[in-house]
């Protein structure tokens, strides 16, 4: 029974790890999307820039979430939170808007995404070089052992502070987001205005505080994503430039445009990316003695090796669109 | 002093005039009727009153204010309603949504006037959880005008509100817009189905080339033989 604890560990808890985060980036890219109509680029350096929000406010105020008894880093998410959707905001009135307004191509903000990515990378290893750091800062990361009361089973289920955070934000700003869209009037009108924006503008809807919300919730959640997988892993500038290409892949089997379809597909990319790394003959090498002796349960059964595991979101998005051209969710076409 | 007047308005897209000089005017409580051959300019017409669309000459003007190239948002505000004659719908949203959306600009007036256009609309309450892409084309448009009833207009501008319908749906539209107007609502109208149009206009506005044919009543322009001979199939 310690290999099922193993894949307790390894799948189940690294996959919604990974998922959450993935989702919470790709909500923000699927709304952008929705009400935009272009990939936002960018957005995996919204994340690190609020990441590096946290680690300056730690630094400054080191120790600080003690009293409250929870990680500084937490503590001080919710003010990175603020800052990067005023980043957010800013970065459309300076680089996006102007665009918009000039009624260009889609593909033209794309391509400002890209210019507004390296700005950002560039400004964030200028005042932070390129080395690693941790969110912790003369704090310990807890790690939780909980001990199954099991016959037969002696290792525990761990589970690190951050993960524990994480899940409960994920599972936080899905029900928010829920009860924004689907309860509020701002809310309202930003599905509408995603369904149909010419209507949502004779409508007499304020457009322009849709755009604005929009990059509000996209920035406060990318800064969360971004706090969270530092916070797990460990901060570097080109951080979220690795999860950018599963966070889109997320984006677009869940139907791009698809708030819902977003979460989705962020859990089924972190999961089936999980599973796909995953040592398989750990759970079958159990079975063994029922086995006949010629077949063997080899030393590793993974189905792509650790250092291919950037190749899964590639192939989960072409399984998908085969069998769902536009995604899980019907996703929107430009 | 008229709702709505609009007198030897030229306009187009671009550097194109589709709109070479049309005149309508209707009172207030009055159906306007517009129709004509493709390509008249009777959907451009409608856009221009609504400022979708640049108007180069001439002048329109709702009760005394010229609102020539006025904004459309602004003109929701002042009590203009439109209903495209596509998209006209949030296919996502369920009906009450969609009618909630129409007045987005006034919410503490939501819950009375989705009062008002459900007795209206009665299917439309029935199905108010529905997802508005669902409903068939009939509800569909009733969604559509209920919409634009959201903010209580005096004045509704339809765009071929029974295009593509069928007969049922279609008397059952003429005789909403009927009782829309019996509610002191002015409507202005394109259609294609000219002569049941005609049947419950006040004012009839027959366009060709961007330009007004004939304009007289209803009643008077489906008497006419000229006009029926030309614009309404015999």
């Amino acid at each position: 029974m310690n290999e099922f604890i193993f894949f307790i560990n390894n799948v189940v808890i690294s996959g919604a790890v990974a998922g959450s985060i993935y989702a919470l980036g790709a909500i923000g890219i699927t709304l952008i999307f929705s009400i935009m109509r272009f990939a936002h680029f960018a957005h995996a350096d919204m994340m690190t820039f609020g990441a590096f929000m946290v680690f300056i406010f730690t630094a400054m105020f080191p120790g600080s979430g003690a009293a409250l008894g929870i990680p500084t880093p937490i503590l001080m998410l919710p003010i990175a939170m603020a800052i990067t959707a005023v980043l957010a905001i800013g970065l459309d009135n300076a680089f996006y808007k102007p665009l918009r307004d000039k009624g260009v191509k889609p593909i033209v903000l794309v391509i400002a995404s890209l210019g507004v990515t390296l700005m950002l990378q560039g400004i964030i290893r200028m005042f932070a070089g390129t080395s690693s750091r941790s969110l912790y800062i003369g704090e310990r990361k807890e790690i939780y052992r909980l001990e199954v009361p099991m016959e037969g089973i002696t290792r525990p289920i761990v589970i690190t502070d951050p993960q524990i955070w994480l899940i409960i934000f994920a599972i936080v700003a899905v029900v928010a987001l829920h009860f924004f869209l689907t309860r509020s009037r701002l809310g309202k009108a930003m599905r509408a205005m995603s369904d149909n924006p010419d209507l949502a503008e004779v409508s007499g809807i304020n457009t322009r505080a849709v755009v604005m919300v929009t990059w509000v919730i996209a920035g406060a959640l990318a800064a969360v994503a971004g706090t969270m997988l530092a916070m797990d892993v460990a901060l570097q500038p080109q951080l979220s430039f690795f999860i950018l290409l599963p966070i889109f892949a997320a984006t677009i089997v869940g139907g791009v445009g698809q708030p819902y379809g977003a979460i989705a597909g962020g859990y089924l990319v972190g999961f089936v990316e999980t599973l796909s790394v995953f040592n398989w003959s750990i759970l079958l090498r159990p079975l063994q003695p029922m086995l006949p002796e010629a077949l063997e349960v080899p030393r590793n059964l993974a189905l792509v090796g650790t250092e291919y595991k950037i190749v899964v979101p590639f192939f989960i998005l072409v399984v998908v669109l085969i069998w769902r051209p536009t995604g899980i969710f019907k996703g929107k076409v430009i | 002093m008229p709702l709505l007047e609009a007198t030897d308005v030229h306009g187009g897209y671009g550097g194109m005039n589709i709109l070479n000089g049309v005149n309508i005017s209707i009172e207030k409580d009055e159906i306007g009727v517009i129709i004509g051959p493709n390509g008249a300019g009777k959907s451009t017409m409608l856009k221009a009153i609504f400022g979708m669309l640049n108007v180069t000459q001439g002048d329109i003007v709702l009760r005394g204010q010229s609102i020539k190239n006025t904004l459309p948002s602004k003109l929701v505000q002042q009590g203009m309603g439109f209903v495209p004659q596509e998209k006209n719908i949030f296919p996502s949203l369920t009906v009450q949504e969609n009618l909630e959306m129409g007045a987005y600009i006034h919410p503490a007036r939501v819950p009375a006037m989705l009062e008002q256009v459900y007795e209206f609309f009665p299917p439309l309450k029935e199905k108010r959880r529905q997802q508005a892409g669902e409903l068939s084309g009939g509800q569909r448009q009733m969604v559509a005008m209920g919409r634009a009833l959201m903010v209580e207009p005096s004045l509704l501008l339809l765009d071929e509100p029974t295009a593509g319908l069928s007969p049922l749906y279609m008397n059952e539209i003429f005789n909403r817009v009927k009782e829309i107007n019996k509610a002191g609502v002015g409507v202005l109208m394109v259609e294609q189905n000219a002569k049941q149009a005609l049947a419950i206009a006040d004012k009839g506005f027959v366009l060709a080339a961007g330009q007004n044919r004939y304009t007289d009543t209803g009643e008077a322009l489906l008497n006419d033989p000229e006009v029926a001979k030309s614009f309404l199939g015999g």
